[in-house]
């Protein structure tokens, strides 16, 4: 793969991770706001089933099956593009969405607005609920003051 | 022995009927929703994914509001509903190091990279009963944010395995076995062990544990570190090649470091015990680590002595969906069973009885 590849393909990561934290009310209600996109095709209706959860013995050893989790995938084809979705959970709207702006970001004649318009705003509501997250558990972080003193 | 019998179709349909009335209760007591379950029961939801080996919270909470809160009963329904789905695939293994915490702990280094974050624990609590929770009222106040977020940490064990006091795991690139897929079969690789122990019976699996510490196979260990959070799930679909991030599950990761007195090609060094649950489930991830480290005695060359040391007694038995179906068959009509047994026992007792007494046989 090259460079550019590899950046493309981050990039692409980055916002499938996105909006697999997102429900599909919440991208619809960002898809709104844009203007429409163009009819695109279903390749795969939105269908829910089943991923094996793996973990690894010890943390970092060898890989062990913990449980399974139940995922929606979709695949819709937009223009030369194909996008997909595997997203947790069994919002089938959310995995609908999520094929189709993958599909749309892949180009780079709408992929600006999108990102914008969606991908940003969703991005930036999940990294606000995180680190409001890990500052309610840093609050909880124990500060051993009696000890350090009488020692 | 089973014979098909007809009949009882009415009183079965009865019997639903109440139950399903038993099951919402007082009309005049508002109804439980499924999303208050899985909300306000996070922890029942949690152990429910864990038994049922289903990681979905709707589907948990929904399944605890059909089984009436009976939670083995939810769990059976969980793993029910899961043969229907098709699996996708298996994931790629969880780095729980990358874990975002909402708790961690360790009671083997008080001043630890990360410090000791002790999130929304019982832990000190006093245990009195609240009655203020009896009165329904306005949310409780927010929990308190500090100015900086705690941070991803390293593992405990890894601290120690960098100065080689703590054993490495090793790193098999096999595919691990799946009890979904292919039944037990003795010896049982730790892959599948694990496997079983995440999805057995929390009391089943504690009580094994708090055996070992009792005696029975005692293995003297500490909570290297127990940490609660969420955890991203990689998945690669075969369409794209490259693995993506398909959203995050609860998850709790439980470190026992365990003394290990060496063998004739291993130094004296720690050695792991290991818990990995759905959800927040501490003293199920606890109890796994216990008996994950007693399973492994025979590989270390310990004695086998005690029952949470005998693989086949443990792994057979942890299961509450096969114990509940293989206990509660006992129900069923055995009829004709039993009517075989009472012929055998008036036989024999007829036997006896004219052995005891031949001339009033005679």
């Amino acid at each position: 793969m090259s460079i550019m590849d590899t950046a493309q393909t981050e990039q692409r990561r980055h916002w499938m991770a996105v909006l697999a934290r997102a429900s599909g009310e919440e991208i619809a209600g960002l898809l709104a706001t844009l203007p429409p996109l163009p009819p695109h095709a279903t390749l795969r209706p939105a269908e829910t089933g089943l991923v094996m959860v793996r973990g690894r013995a010890g943390g970092d050893g060898a890989p062990f099956n913990l449980g399974e989790m139940t995922v929606t995938r979709c695949a819709v084809r937009l223009g030369e593009q194909v996008g997909h979705a595997y997203v947790a959970g069994r919002d089938k709207r959310q995995a609908e969405l999520a094929a189709l702006l993958d599909a749309a970001l892949q180009d780079p004649a709408r992929r600006d607005a999108l990102m914008g318009g969606v991908v940003v705003p969703l991005a930036a509501g999940q990294a606000a609920r995180r680190d409001s997250e890990a500052r309610r558990a840093a609050a909880t972080k124990v500060e051993f003051l009696a000890m350090q003193t009488t020692r | 022995m089973y014979v098909a019998v007809k009949g009882g179709e009415r009183a079965i349909s009865a019997a639903h009927a109440w139950l399903d009335e038993t099951r919402r209760g007082d009309p005049a007591v508002p109804e439980l929703t499924v999303a208050q379950i899985e909300q306000q029961m996070g922890l029942a939801v949690d152990r429910v994914m864990a038994e049922g080996s289903c990681h979905d919270r709707f589907l948990a909470a929904l399944a605890i509001k059909q089984a009436k809160g009976d939670l083995i009963e939810a769990a059976f329904l969980l793993r029910a509903y899961r043969t229907t789905l098709p699996r996708f695939g298996a994931s790629e293994p969880l780095d729980t190091g990358a874990m975002r915490l909402r708790r961690r702990i360790s009671a083997t280094y008080k001043d630890l990279p990360g410090g000791q974050v002790l999130g929304p624990t019982f832990d000190y609590t006093h245990r009195l009963l609240d009655f203020a929770l009896a009165a329904e009222g306005a949310p409780p106040a927010a929990a308190p944010e500090a100015e900086t977020p705690v941070a991803s940490t390293p593992r405990v064990t890894e601290l120690l395995a960098r100065e080689g006091l703590m054993q490495r795991e090793p790193a098999d690139p096999g595919e691990p076995g799946d009890l979904t897929r292919q039944p037990l079969a003795f010896p049982a690789p730790r892959d599948v062990r694990l496997q079983n122990l995440a999805r057995g019976d929390e009391g089943f699996v504690l009580a094994l544990g708090y055996s070992t510490q009792r005696g029975y196979g005692g293995n003297h260990p500490f909570v290297g570190e127990i940490r609660v959070g969420h955890v991203a799930v990689e998945f690669t679909p075969p369409e794209l090649g490259f693995p993506i991030d398909i959203g995050e599950i609860g998850i709790t990761e439980c470190q026992m470091v365990n003394q290990f007195k060496g063998s004739r090609t291993e130094p004296p060094q720690f050695t792991r015990g290991y818990g990995l649950v759905f959800g927040h489930g501490e003293r199920r991830a606890m109890s796994m680590a216990l008996v994950d480290r007693a399973l492994r005695s025979a590989e270390l060359g310990e004695d086998v002595t005690a029952p949470a040391q005998d693989q086949e007694f443990v792994l057979y038995h942890s299961d509450n969906i096969e114990a509940s179906g293989f206990v509660e068959h006992l129900k069923l009509p055995h009829y004709v069973d039993f009517q075989s047994e009472l012929e055998n026992l008036r036989t024999i007792r007829a036997a006896l009885v004219r052995e005891a007494m031949p001339e009033a046989a005679e």
